[in-house]
């Protein structure tokens, strides 16, 4: 009978002792906010663009975490699908057509001697890359600008262009080479060169 | 040849792994000595021909510029100047296309050649072992001199090393590994003293504790040349047997030091500095003659050239001239041509680009000589091509992660530390383009960690702008509360003031609220009027009319302002002028009624106490219309105050308090005369209700006209509320006139059976 009720007591006593730590444990290390959040918005492409039908990317973020559906986001385009569908264990769905297509990047140039100076860009754009002041001329910060189309629509005379950006051969990086076909004696014609 | 004595190393040389043994082919391009190209009509110099920042142009189009001038200075540290290869004209500057794999163009200077190739002023110097350290250093800098073995890292900035990393070894590169290329086979053999030249001037300032130079065993040559122009110096010539890719840095200095970079490390880091043969002679020239990096030795090779060799050509001289002067005979149309060598070099897209401070090779191959590689079958995993990495990678799982683009698994496998030499593909038999997907995925990580910082930076930018734009909200609303208090405050001083003329504070975003305090006080205000007046006449009635005609007048000169200058008041102003029109006839029709009545009784003294009866209670209808009026213009002042502009406001406050006065003076007069009619006459009991029926329906009536005038001006979503509103004040109005209907009605009956009974 003792034997038991030594048990019993060192078991509650174990129990009580890892109660502790546990519970002490959730108090000292608790994690704030959802860091599934934190996760997902470092995936996106952060354009704060609003297709996907958010104001901006942390937004959309959190919609994600709440179940949301991860392809309606067309500036990061297939890349960021495949890395939301990696990151959340899910299937990769195809970008869906309805918040837009994924298109080279772009930046917003201003025709300055057309800028009216406005401001109405310079409030448009989400992440201030717009320089300017009321009746002075604007000018897009290019380095910032992630070509999120959001100042073209507010502008009264319509000079911001979308460009898309020739970054010259610095940028430049090899295309992957051209699939060869398995079968040497197929259409030799047509086989390019591929090796130097 | 006494090839074995001359080869014979003292020194112990170690191995790399892997390594391959391509056909090497340079007996095509090293019998022959170096030859000088004529002058060619156009040079095309691009600003950037080597790492780091593109020189900064001092020179202008049209301007004449004499051979070795500077046309472009260094742009900070990590950067090259460009002078003038030959004496010319600058003719313009813009984009041309350059010597670059994605065949794109750059900023480029063209120099017109006037063919005198006359030097500008040169800083010789005799004993140039003896210069300062800072002197050689600017002597290299102005020279535009960068790395001539392929990356052209710009060469002043070897020369600066850290004070803290002392410079163990300093290894001069004659390896010249890759098949076809001879230019530093050739330059060694015949200027080996410029070279050896070179190396005590970097010696003089990096302070090496042994100098090296790693050549390989297929250059007898040049290793002779080089034995003889070291004899007397402490310069060390180590002979490498021949392996493709011995002369990459890395494993060179793993061949000559058995030392290895750590991965994402410089040779600097472990103590070590390597150079080009080629660059070290242009250090010595630079310093010695002051002669700027103006031309460089390229090998003309392939089958399609056939009067293959080694020239010095001028910087930016076309590659398509270039090789025409040296009998360029393609064997059919639309030849590559590559630049650089078989492993390693690139097809060039077009070829007028020119030749640049980094081009050691033009390779013309023959139809079969260079063939185009077979189409790539499925990776056997036959493992020949980690046995050839010179950089002891796994080229086989590169492979599938480049393929799969799994970008952050191929950089754990370590592809920076790929060379690019091109093993791999080389040996592989199932023909896969192995090292075309490095270069690729290489792109790829670079290209995706770019974005990545912008990203992190657009987030952070999109963040510092949401939390100044809460901030800013937070400020205005913080001023706007201050200014409601403010304005509170005030109020209720006001209020404090005249205890009669509180204003309402009633919100004026609410139409439908604005009514109610004020019919309240209204009511308050007949509550507190006590019977002073005993008498009540014609004055009263005159004043009313005067009044009304006075309002009317006023009505009139704001309709004809509006008119001019606010036209959505227009309307408002014409429906108010009209109301008060009708009342002026009203108060007119109630003073001559009343001073008919007043006049009767002074013609006929002899009158009845009934007809007193009626006129009193005729007046007191007049009297209590009159009130009803003065009330509803003092509402309406007091509504047009709460929406005044502020420079109206002052004018609006004293119409208002004049207004109560009058008002108050009326309600007196109505009470005063209902109590003597009362005292009067008993038979009058129902009489007073008519009045003030007639004045509900008045209030009623008039506050319905202004619910009306809110719903036409309301925004959308007090429409509902205001729409219920008026339907309510509708039903109120038509029970007010029903009322007074019935009352007149009644009335009417009492007098005409008084009458009656007079009579």
């Amino acid at each position: 009978m003792s034997v038991i009720v030594t048990a019993i007591l060192a078991l509650l006593g174990l129990a009580m002792a890892f109660g502790a730590l546990l519970g002490f444990a959730a108090i000292r290390y608790k994690v704030e906010g959802n860091p599934i959040i934190d996760e997902i918005d470092s995936l996106l492409p952060q354009t704060q663009c609003g297709q996907c039908g958010h104001p901006g990317c942390r937004p959309y973020a959190e919609g994600i975490a709440a179940g949301e559906d991860i392809n309606k986001c067309p500036p990061g385009g297939e890349a960021t699908i495949h890395a939301l569908a990696d990151l959340l264990d899910v299937d990769a769905p195809e970008l869906d057509a309805e918040h837009g297509e994924e298109k080279a990047k772009q930046v917003a140039v201003i025709r300055e001697d057309e800028c009216i100076g406005c401001t109405k860009c310079i409030q448009a754009c989400p992440i201030d890359a717009i320089m300017g002041s009321a009746k002075h001329m604007h000018t897009v910060i290019e380095s910032e600008c992630t070509g999120c189309d959001l100042c073209v629509e507010p502008c009264p005379v319509d000079c911001i262009d979308m460009v898309t950006l020739d970054k010259g051969h610095a940028a430049w990086h090899w295309d992957p080479p051209k699939p060869g076909h398995i079968i040497a004696t197929d259409k030799p014609s047509r086989i390019e060169g591929v090796s130097i | 040849m006494t090839s074995s004595n001359i080869i014979a190393s003292t020194r112990e040389v170690y191995d790399f792994h892997g390594g391959i043994h391509p056909e090497e082919m340079k007996s095509l391009s090293n019998q022959t000595p170096i030859t000088k190209p004529a002058i060619p009509p156009k040079l095309v110099l691009p600003l950037q021909q080597h790492i780091g920042k593109p020189g900064k142009i001092i020179v202008e189009i049209g301007q004449k510029v004499l051979k070795g001038q500077m046309l472009a200075e260094a742009d900070g540290f990590i950067s090259a100047a460009l002078h003038a290869p030959t004496s010319g004209l600058i003719e313009s500057i813009g984009d041309h296309p350059i010597a670059h794999p994605s065949g794109q163009s750059d900023t480029c200077l063209t120099l017109i050649p006037d063919g005198e190739d006359r030097w500008c002023e040169l800083e010789v110097c005799e004993d140039y072992l003896a210069l300062a350290v800072n002197e050689i250093q600017r002597k290299v800098t102005e020279a535009g001199i960068s790395g001539m073995g392929g990356a052209g890292f710009p060469t002043a900035v070897k020369l600066h090393p850290p004070k803290q990393a002392k410079v163990n070894t300093y290894i001069l590169n004659a390896a010249e590994c890759e098949p076809y290329i001879t230019s530093d086979d050739r330059l060694l053999r015949e200027r080996a003293n410029d070279v050896i030249a070179g190396i005590q001037i970097v010696a003089s300032i990096l302070k090496p504790k042994e100098c090296l130079i790693g050549i390989e065993d297929n250059k007898p040559e040049a290793i002779l040349a080089l034995r003889e122009a070291v004899f007397g110096t402490d310069i060390e010539v180590c002979v490498l047997p021949t392996k493709y890719p011995s002369g990459g840095e890395k494993q060179l200095i793993k061949l000559l030091t058995d030392k290895e970079v750590p991965s994402g490390k410089i040779p600097a880091d472990i103590g070590i500095v390597c150079q080009n043969v080629a660059t070290v002679a242009a250090i010595y020239r630079a310093v010695r003659y002051g002669e700027p990096l103006i031309s460089r030795i390229t090998t003309l090779t392939g089958m399609n050239i056939h009067q293959r060799g080694n020239v010095e050509a001028l910087l930016g001289t076309p590659i398509d001239w270039l090789i025409s002067q040296y009998d360029y005979r393609p064997a059919t149309k639309n030849q590559r041509l590559i630049m650089g060598g078989p492993m390693m070099g690139f097809t060039l897209m077009h070829s007028d680009v020119p030749v640049v401070k980094t081009t050691n090779c033009i390779l013309a191959p023959g139809k079969k000589e260079l063939p185009i590689a077979p189409p790539a079958q499925a990776c056997i995993r036959c493992g020949l091509c980690a046995d050839a990495c010179p950089a002891e990678l796994l080229p086989q799982q590169l492979y599938w992660f480049s393929r799969s683009q799994e970008l952050e698994k191929a950089e754990h496998h370590n592809l920076f530390d790929c060379i690019e030499c091109g093993a791999c593909s080389f040996v592989c038999p199932s023909s896969i383009p192995l090292v075309q997907y490095y270069r690729h995925t290489k792109g790829e990580i670079r290209q995706h960690k770019a974005d990545l910082l912008k990203s992190d930076q657009a987030r952070e930018r999109f963040e510092a702008r949401q939390l100044r734009l809460d901030r800013e909200k937070e400020e205005k609303d913080a001023k706007r509360k201050a200014r409601a208090e403010a304005a509170a405050k005030a109020q209720a001083t006001k209020k404090a003031a005249g205890e009669s003329s509180a204003a309402p504070s009633g919100d004026s975003n609410d139409p439908v609220r604005m009514f109610e305090p004020k019919s309240s006080e209204v009511s308050q205000q007949e509550a507190n009027t006590t019977p002073e007046i005993e008498t009540v006449d014609l004055e009263a009635l005159k004043l009313a009319w005067d009044k009304a005609q006075s309002k009317l007048d006023k009505m009139y000169d704001a309709l004809e302002d509006a008119k001019a200058n606010n036209p959505d008041n227009v309307a408002k102003l014409t429906r108010a002028v009209e109301k008060n029109q009708m009342r002026v006839n009203q108060a007119k029709l109630a003073w001559n009624k009343a001073s008919e009545t007043k006049a009767q009784p002074l013609k006929v003294e002899t009158e009845t106490t009934e007809q007193i009866t009626k006129i009193e209670s005729v007046d007191i209808e007049a009297l209590e219309l009159a009130l009803g009026k003065a009330e509803s213009k003092l509402m309406k002042l007091q509504s047009a105050l709460d929406n005044a502009k502020p420079e109206q406001v002052e004018k609006l406050t004293r119409a208002v308090e004049k207004n109560k006065g009058r008002v108050e003076s009326a309600s007196l007069a109505v009470n005063q005369a209902r109590t003597s009619t009362k005292t009067n006459n008993e038979t009058e009991i129902e009489l007073p209700d008519l009045p003030a029926l007639e004045l509900a329906f008045e209030k009623a009536d008039s506050k319905l006209a202004k619910l009306q005038n809110a719903l036409d001006n309301a925004q959308p979503d007090q429409v509902e509320k205001l729409t219920r509103a008026v339907d309510k004040n509708k039903v109120r109005v038509e029970t007010a006139e029903n009322a007074v209907l019935a009352a007149r009605a009644m009335l009417a009956k009492t007098v005409t059976s008084t009458e009656a009974g007079d009579s």
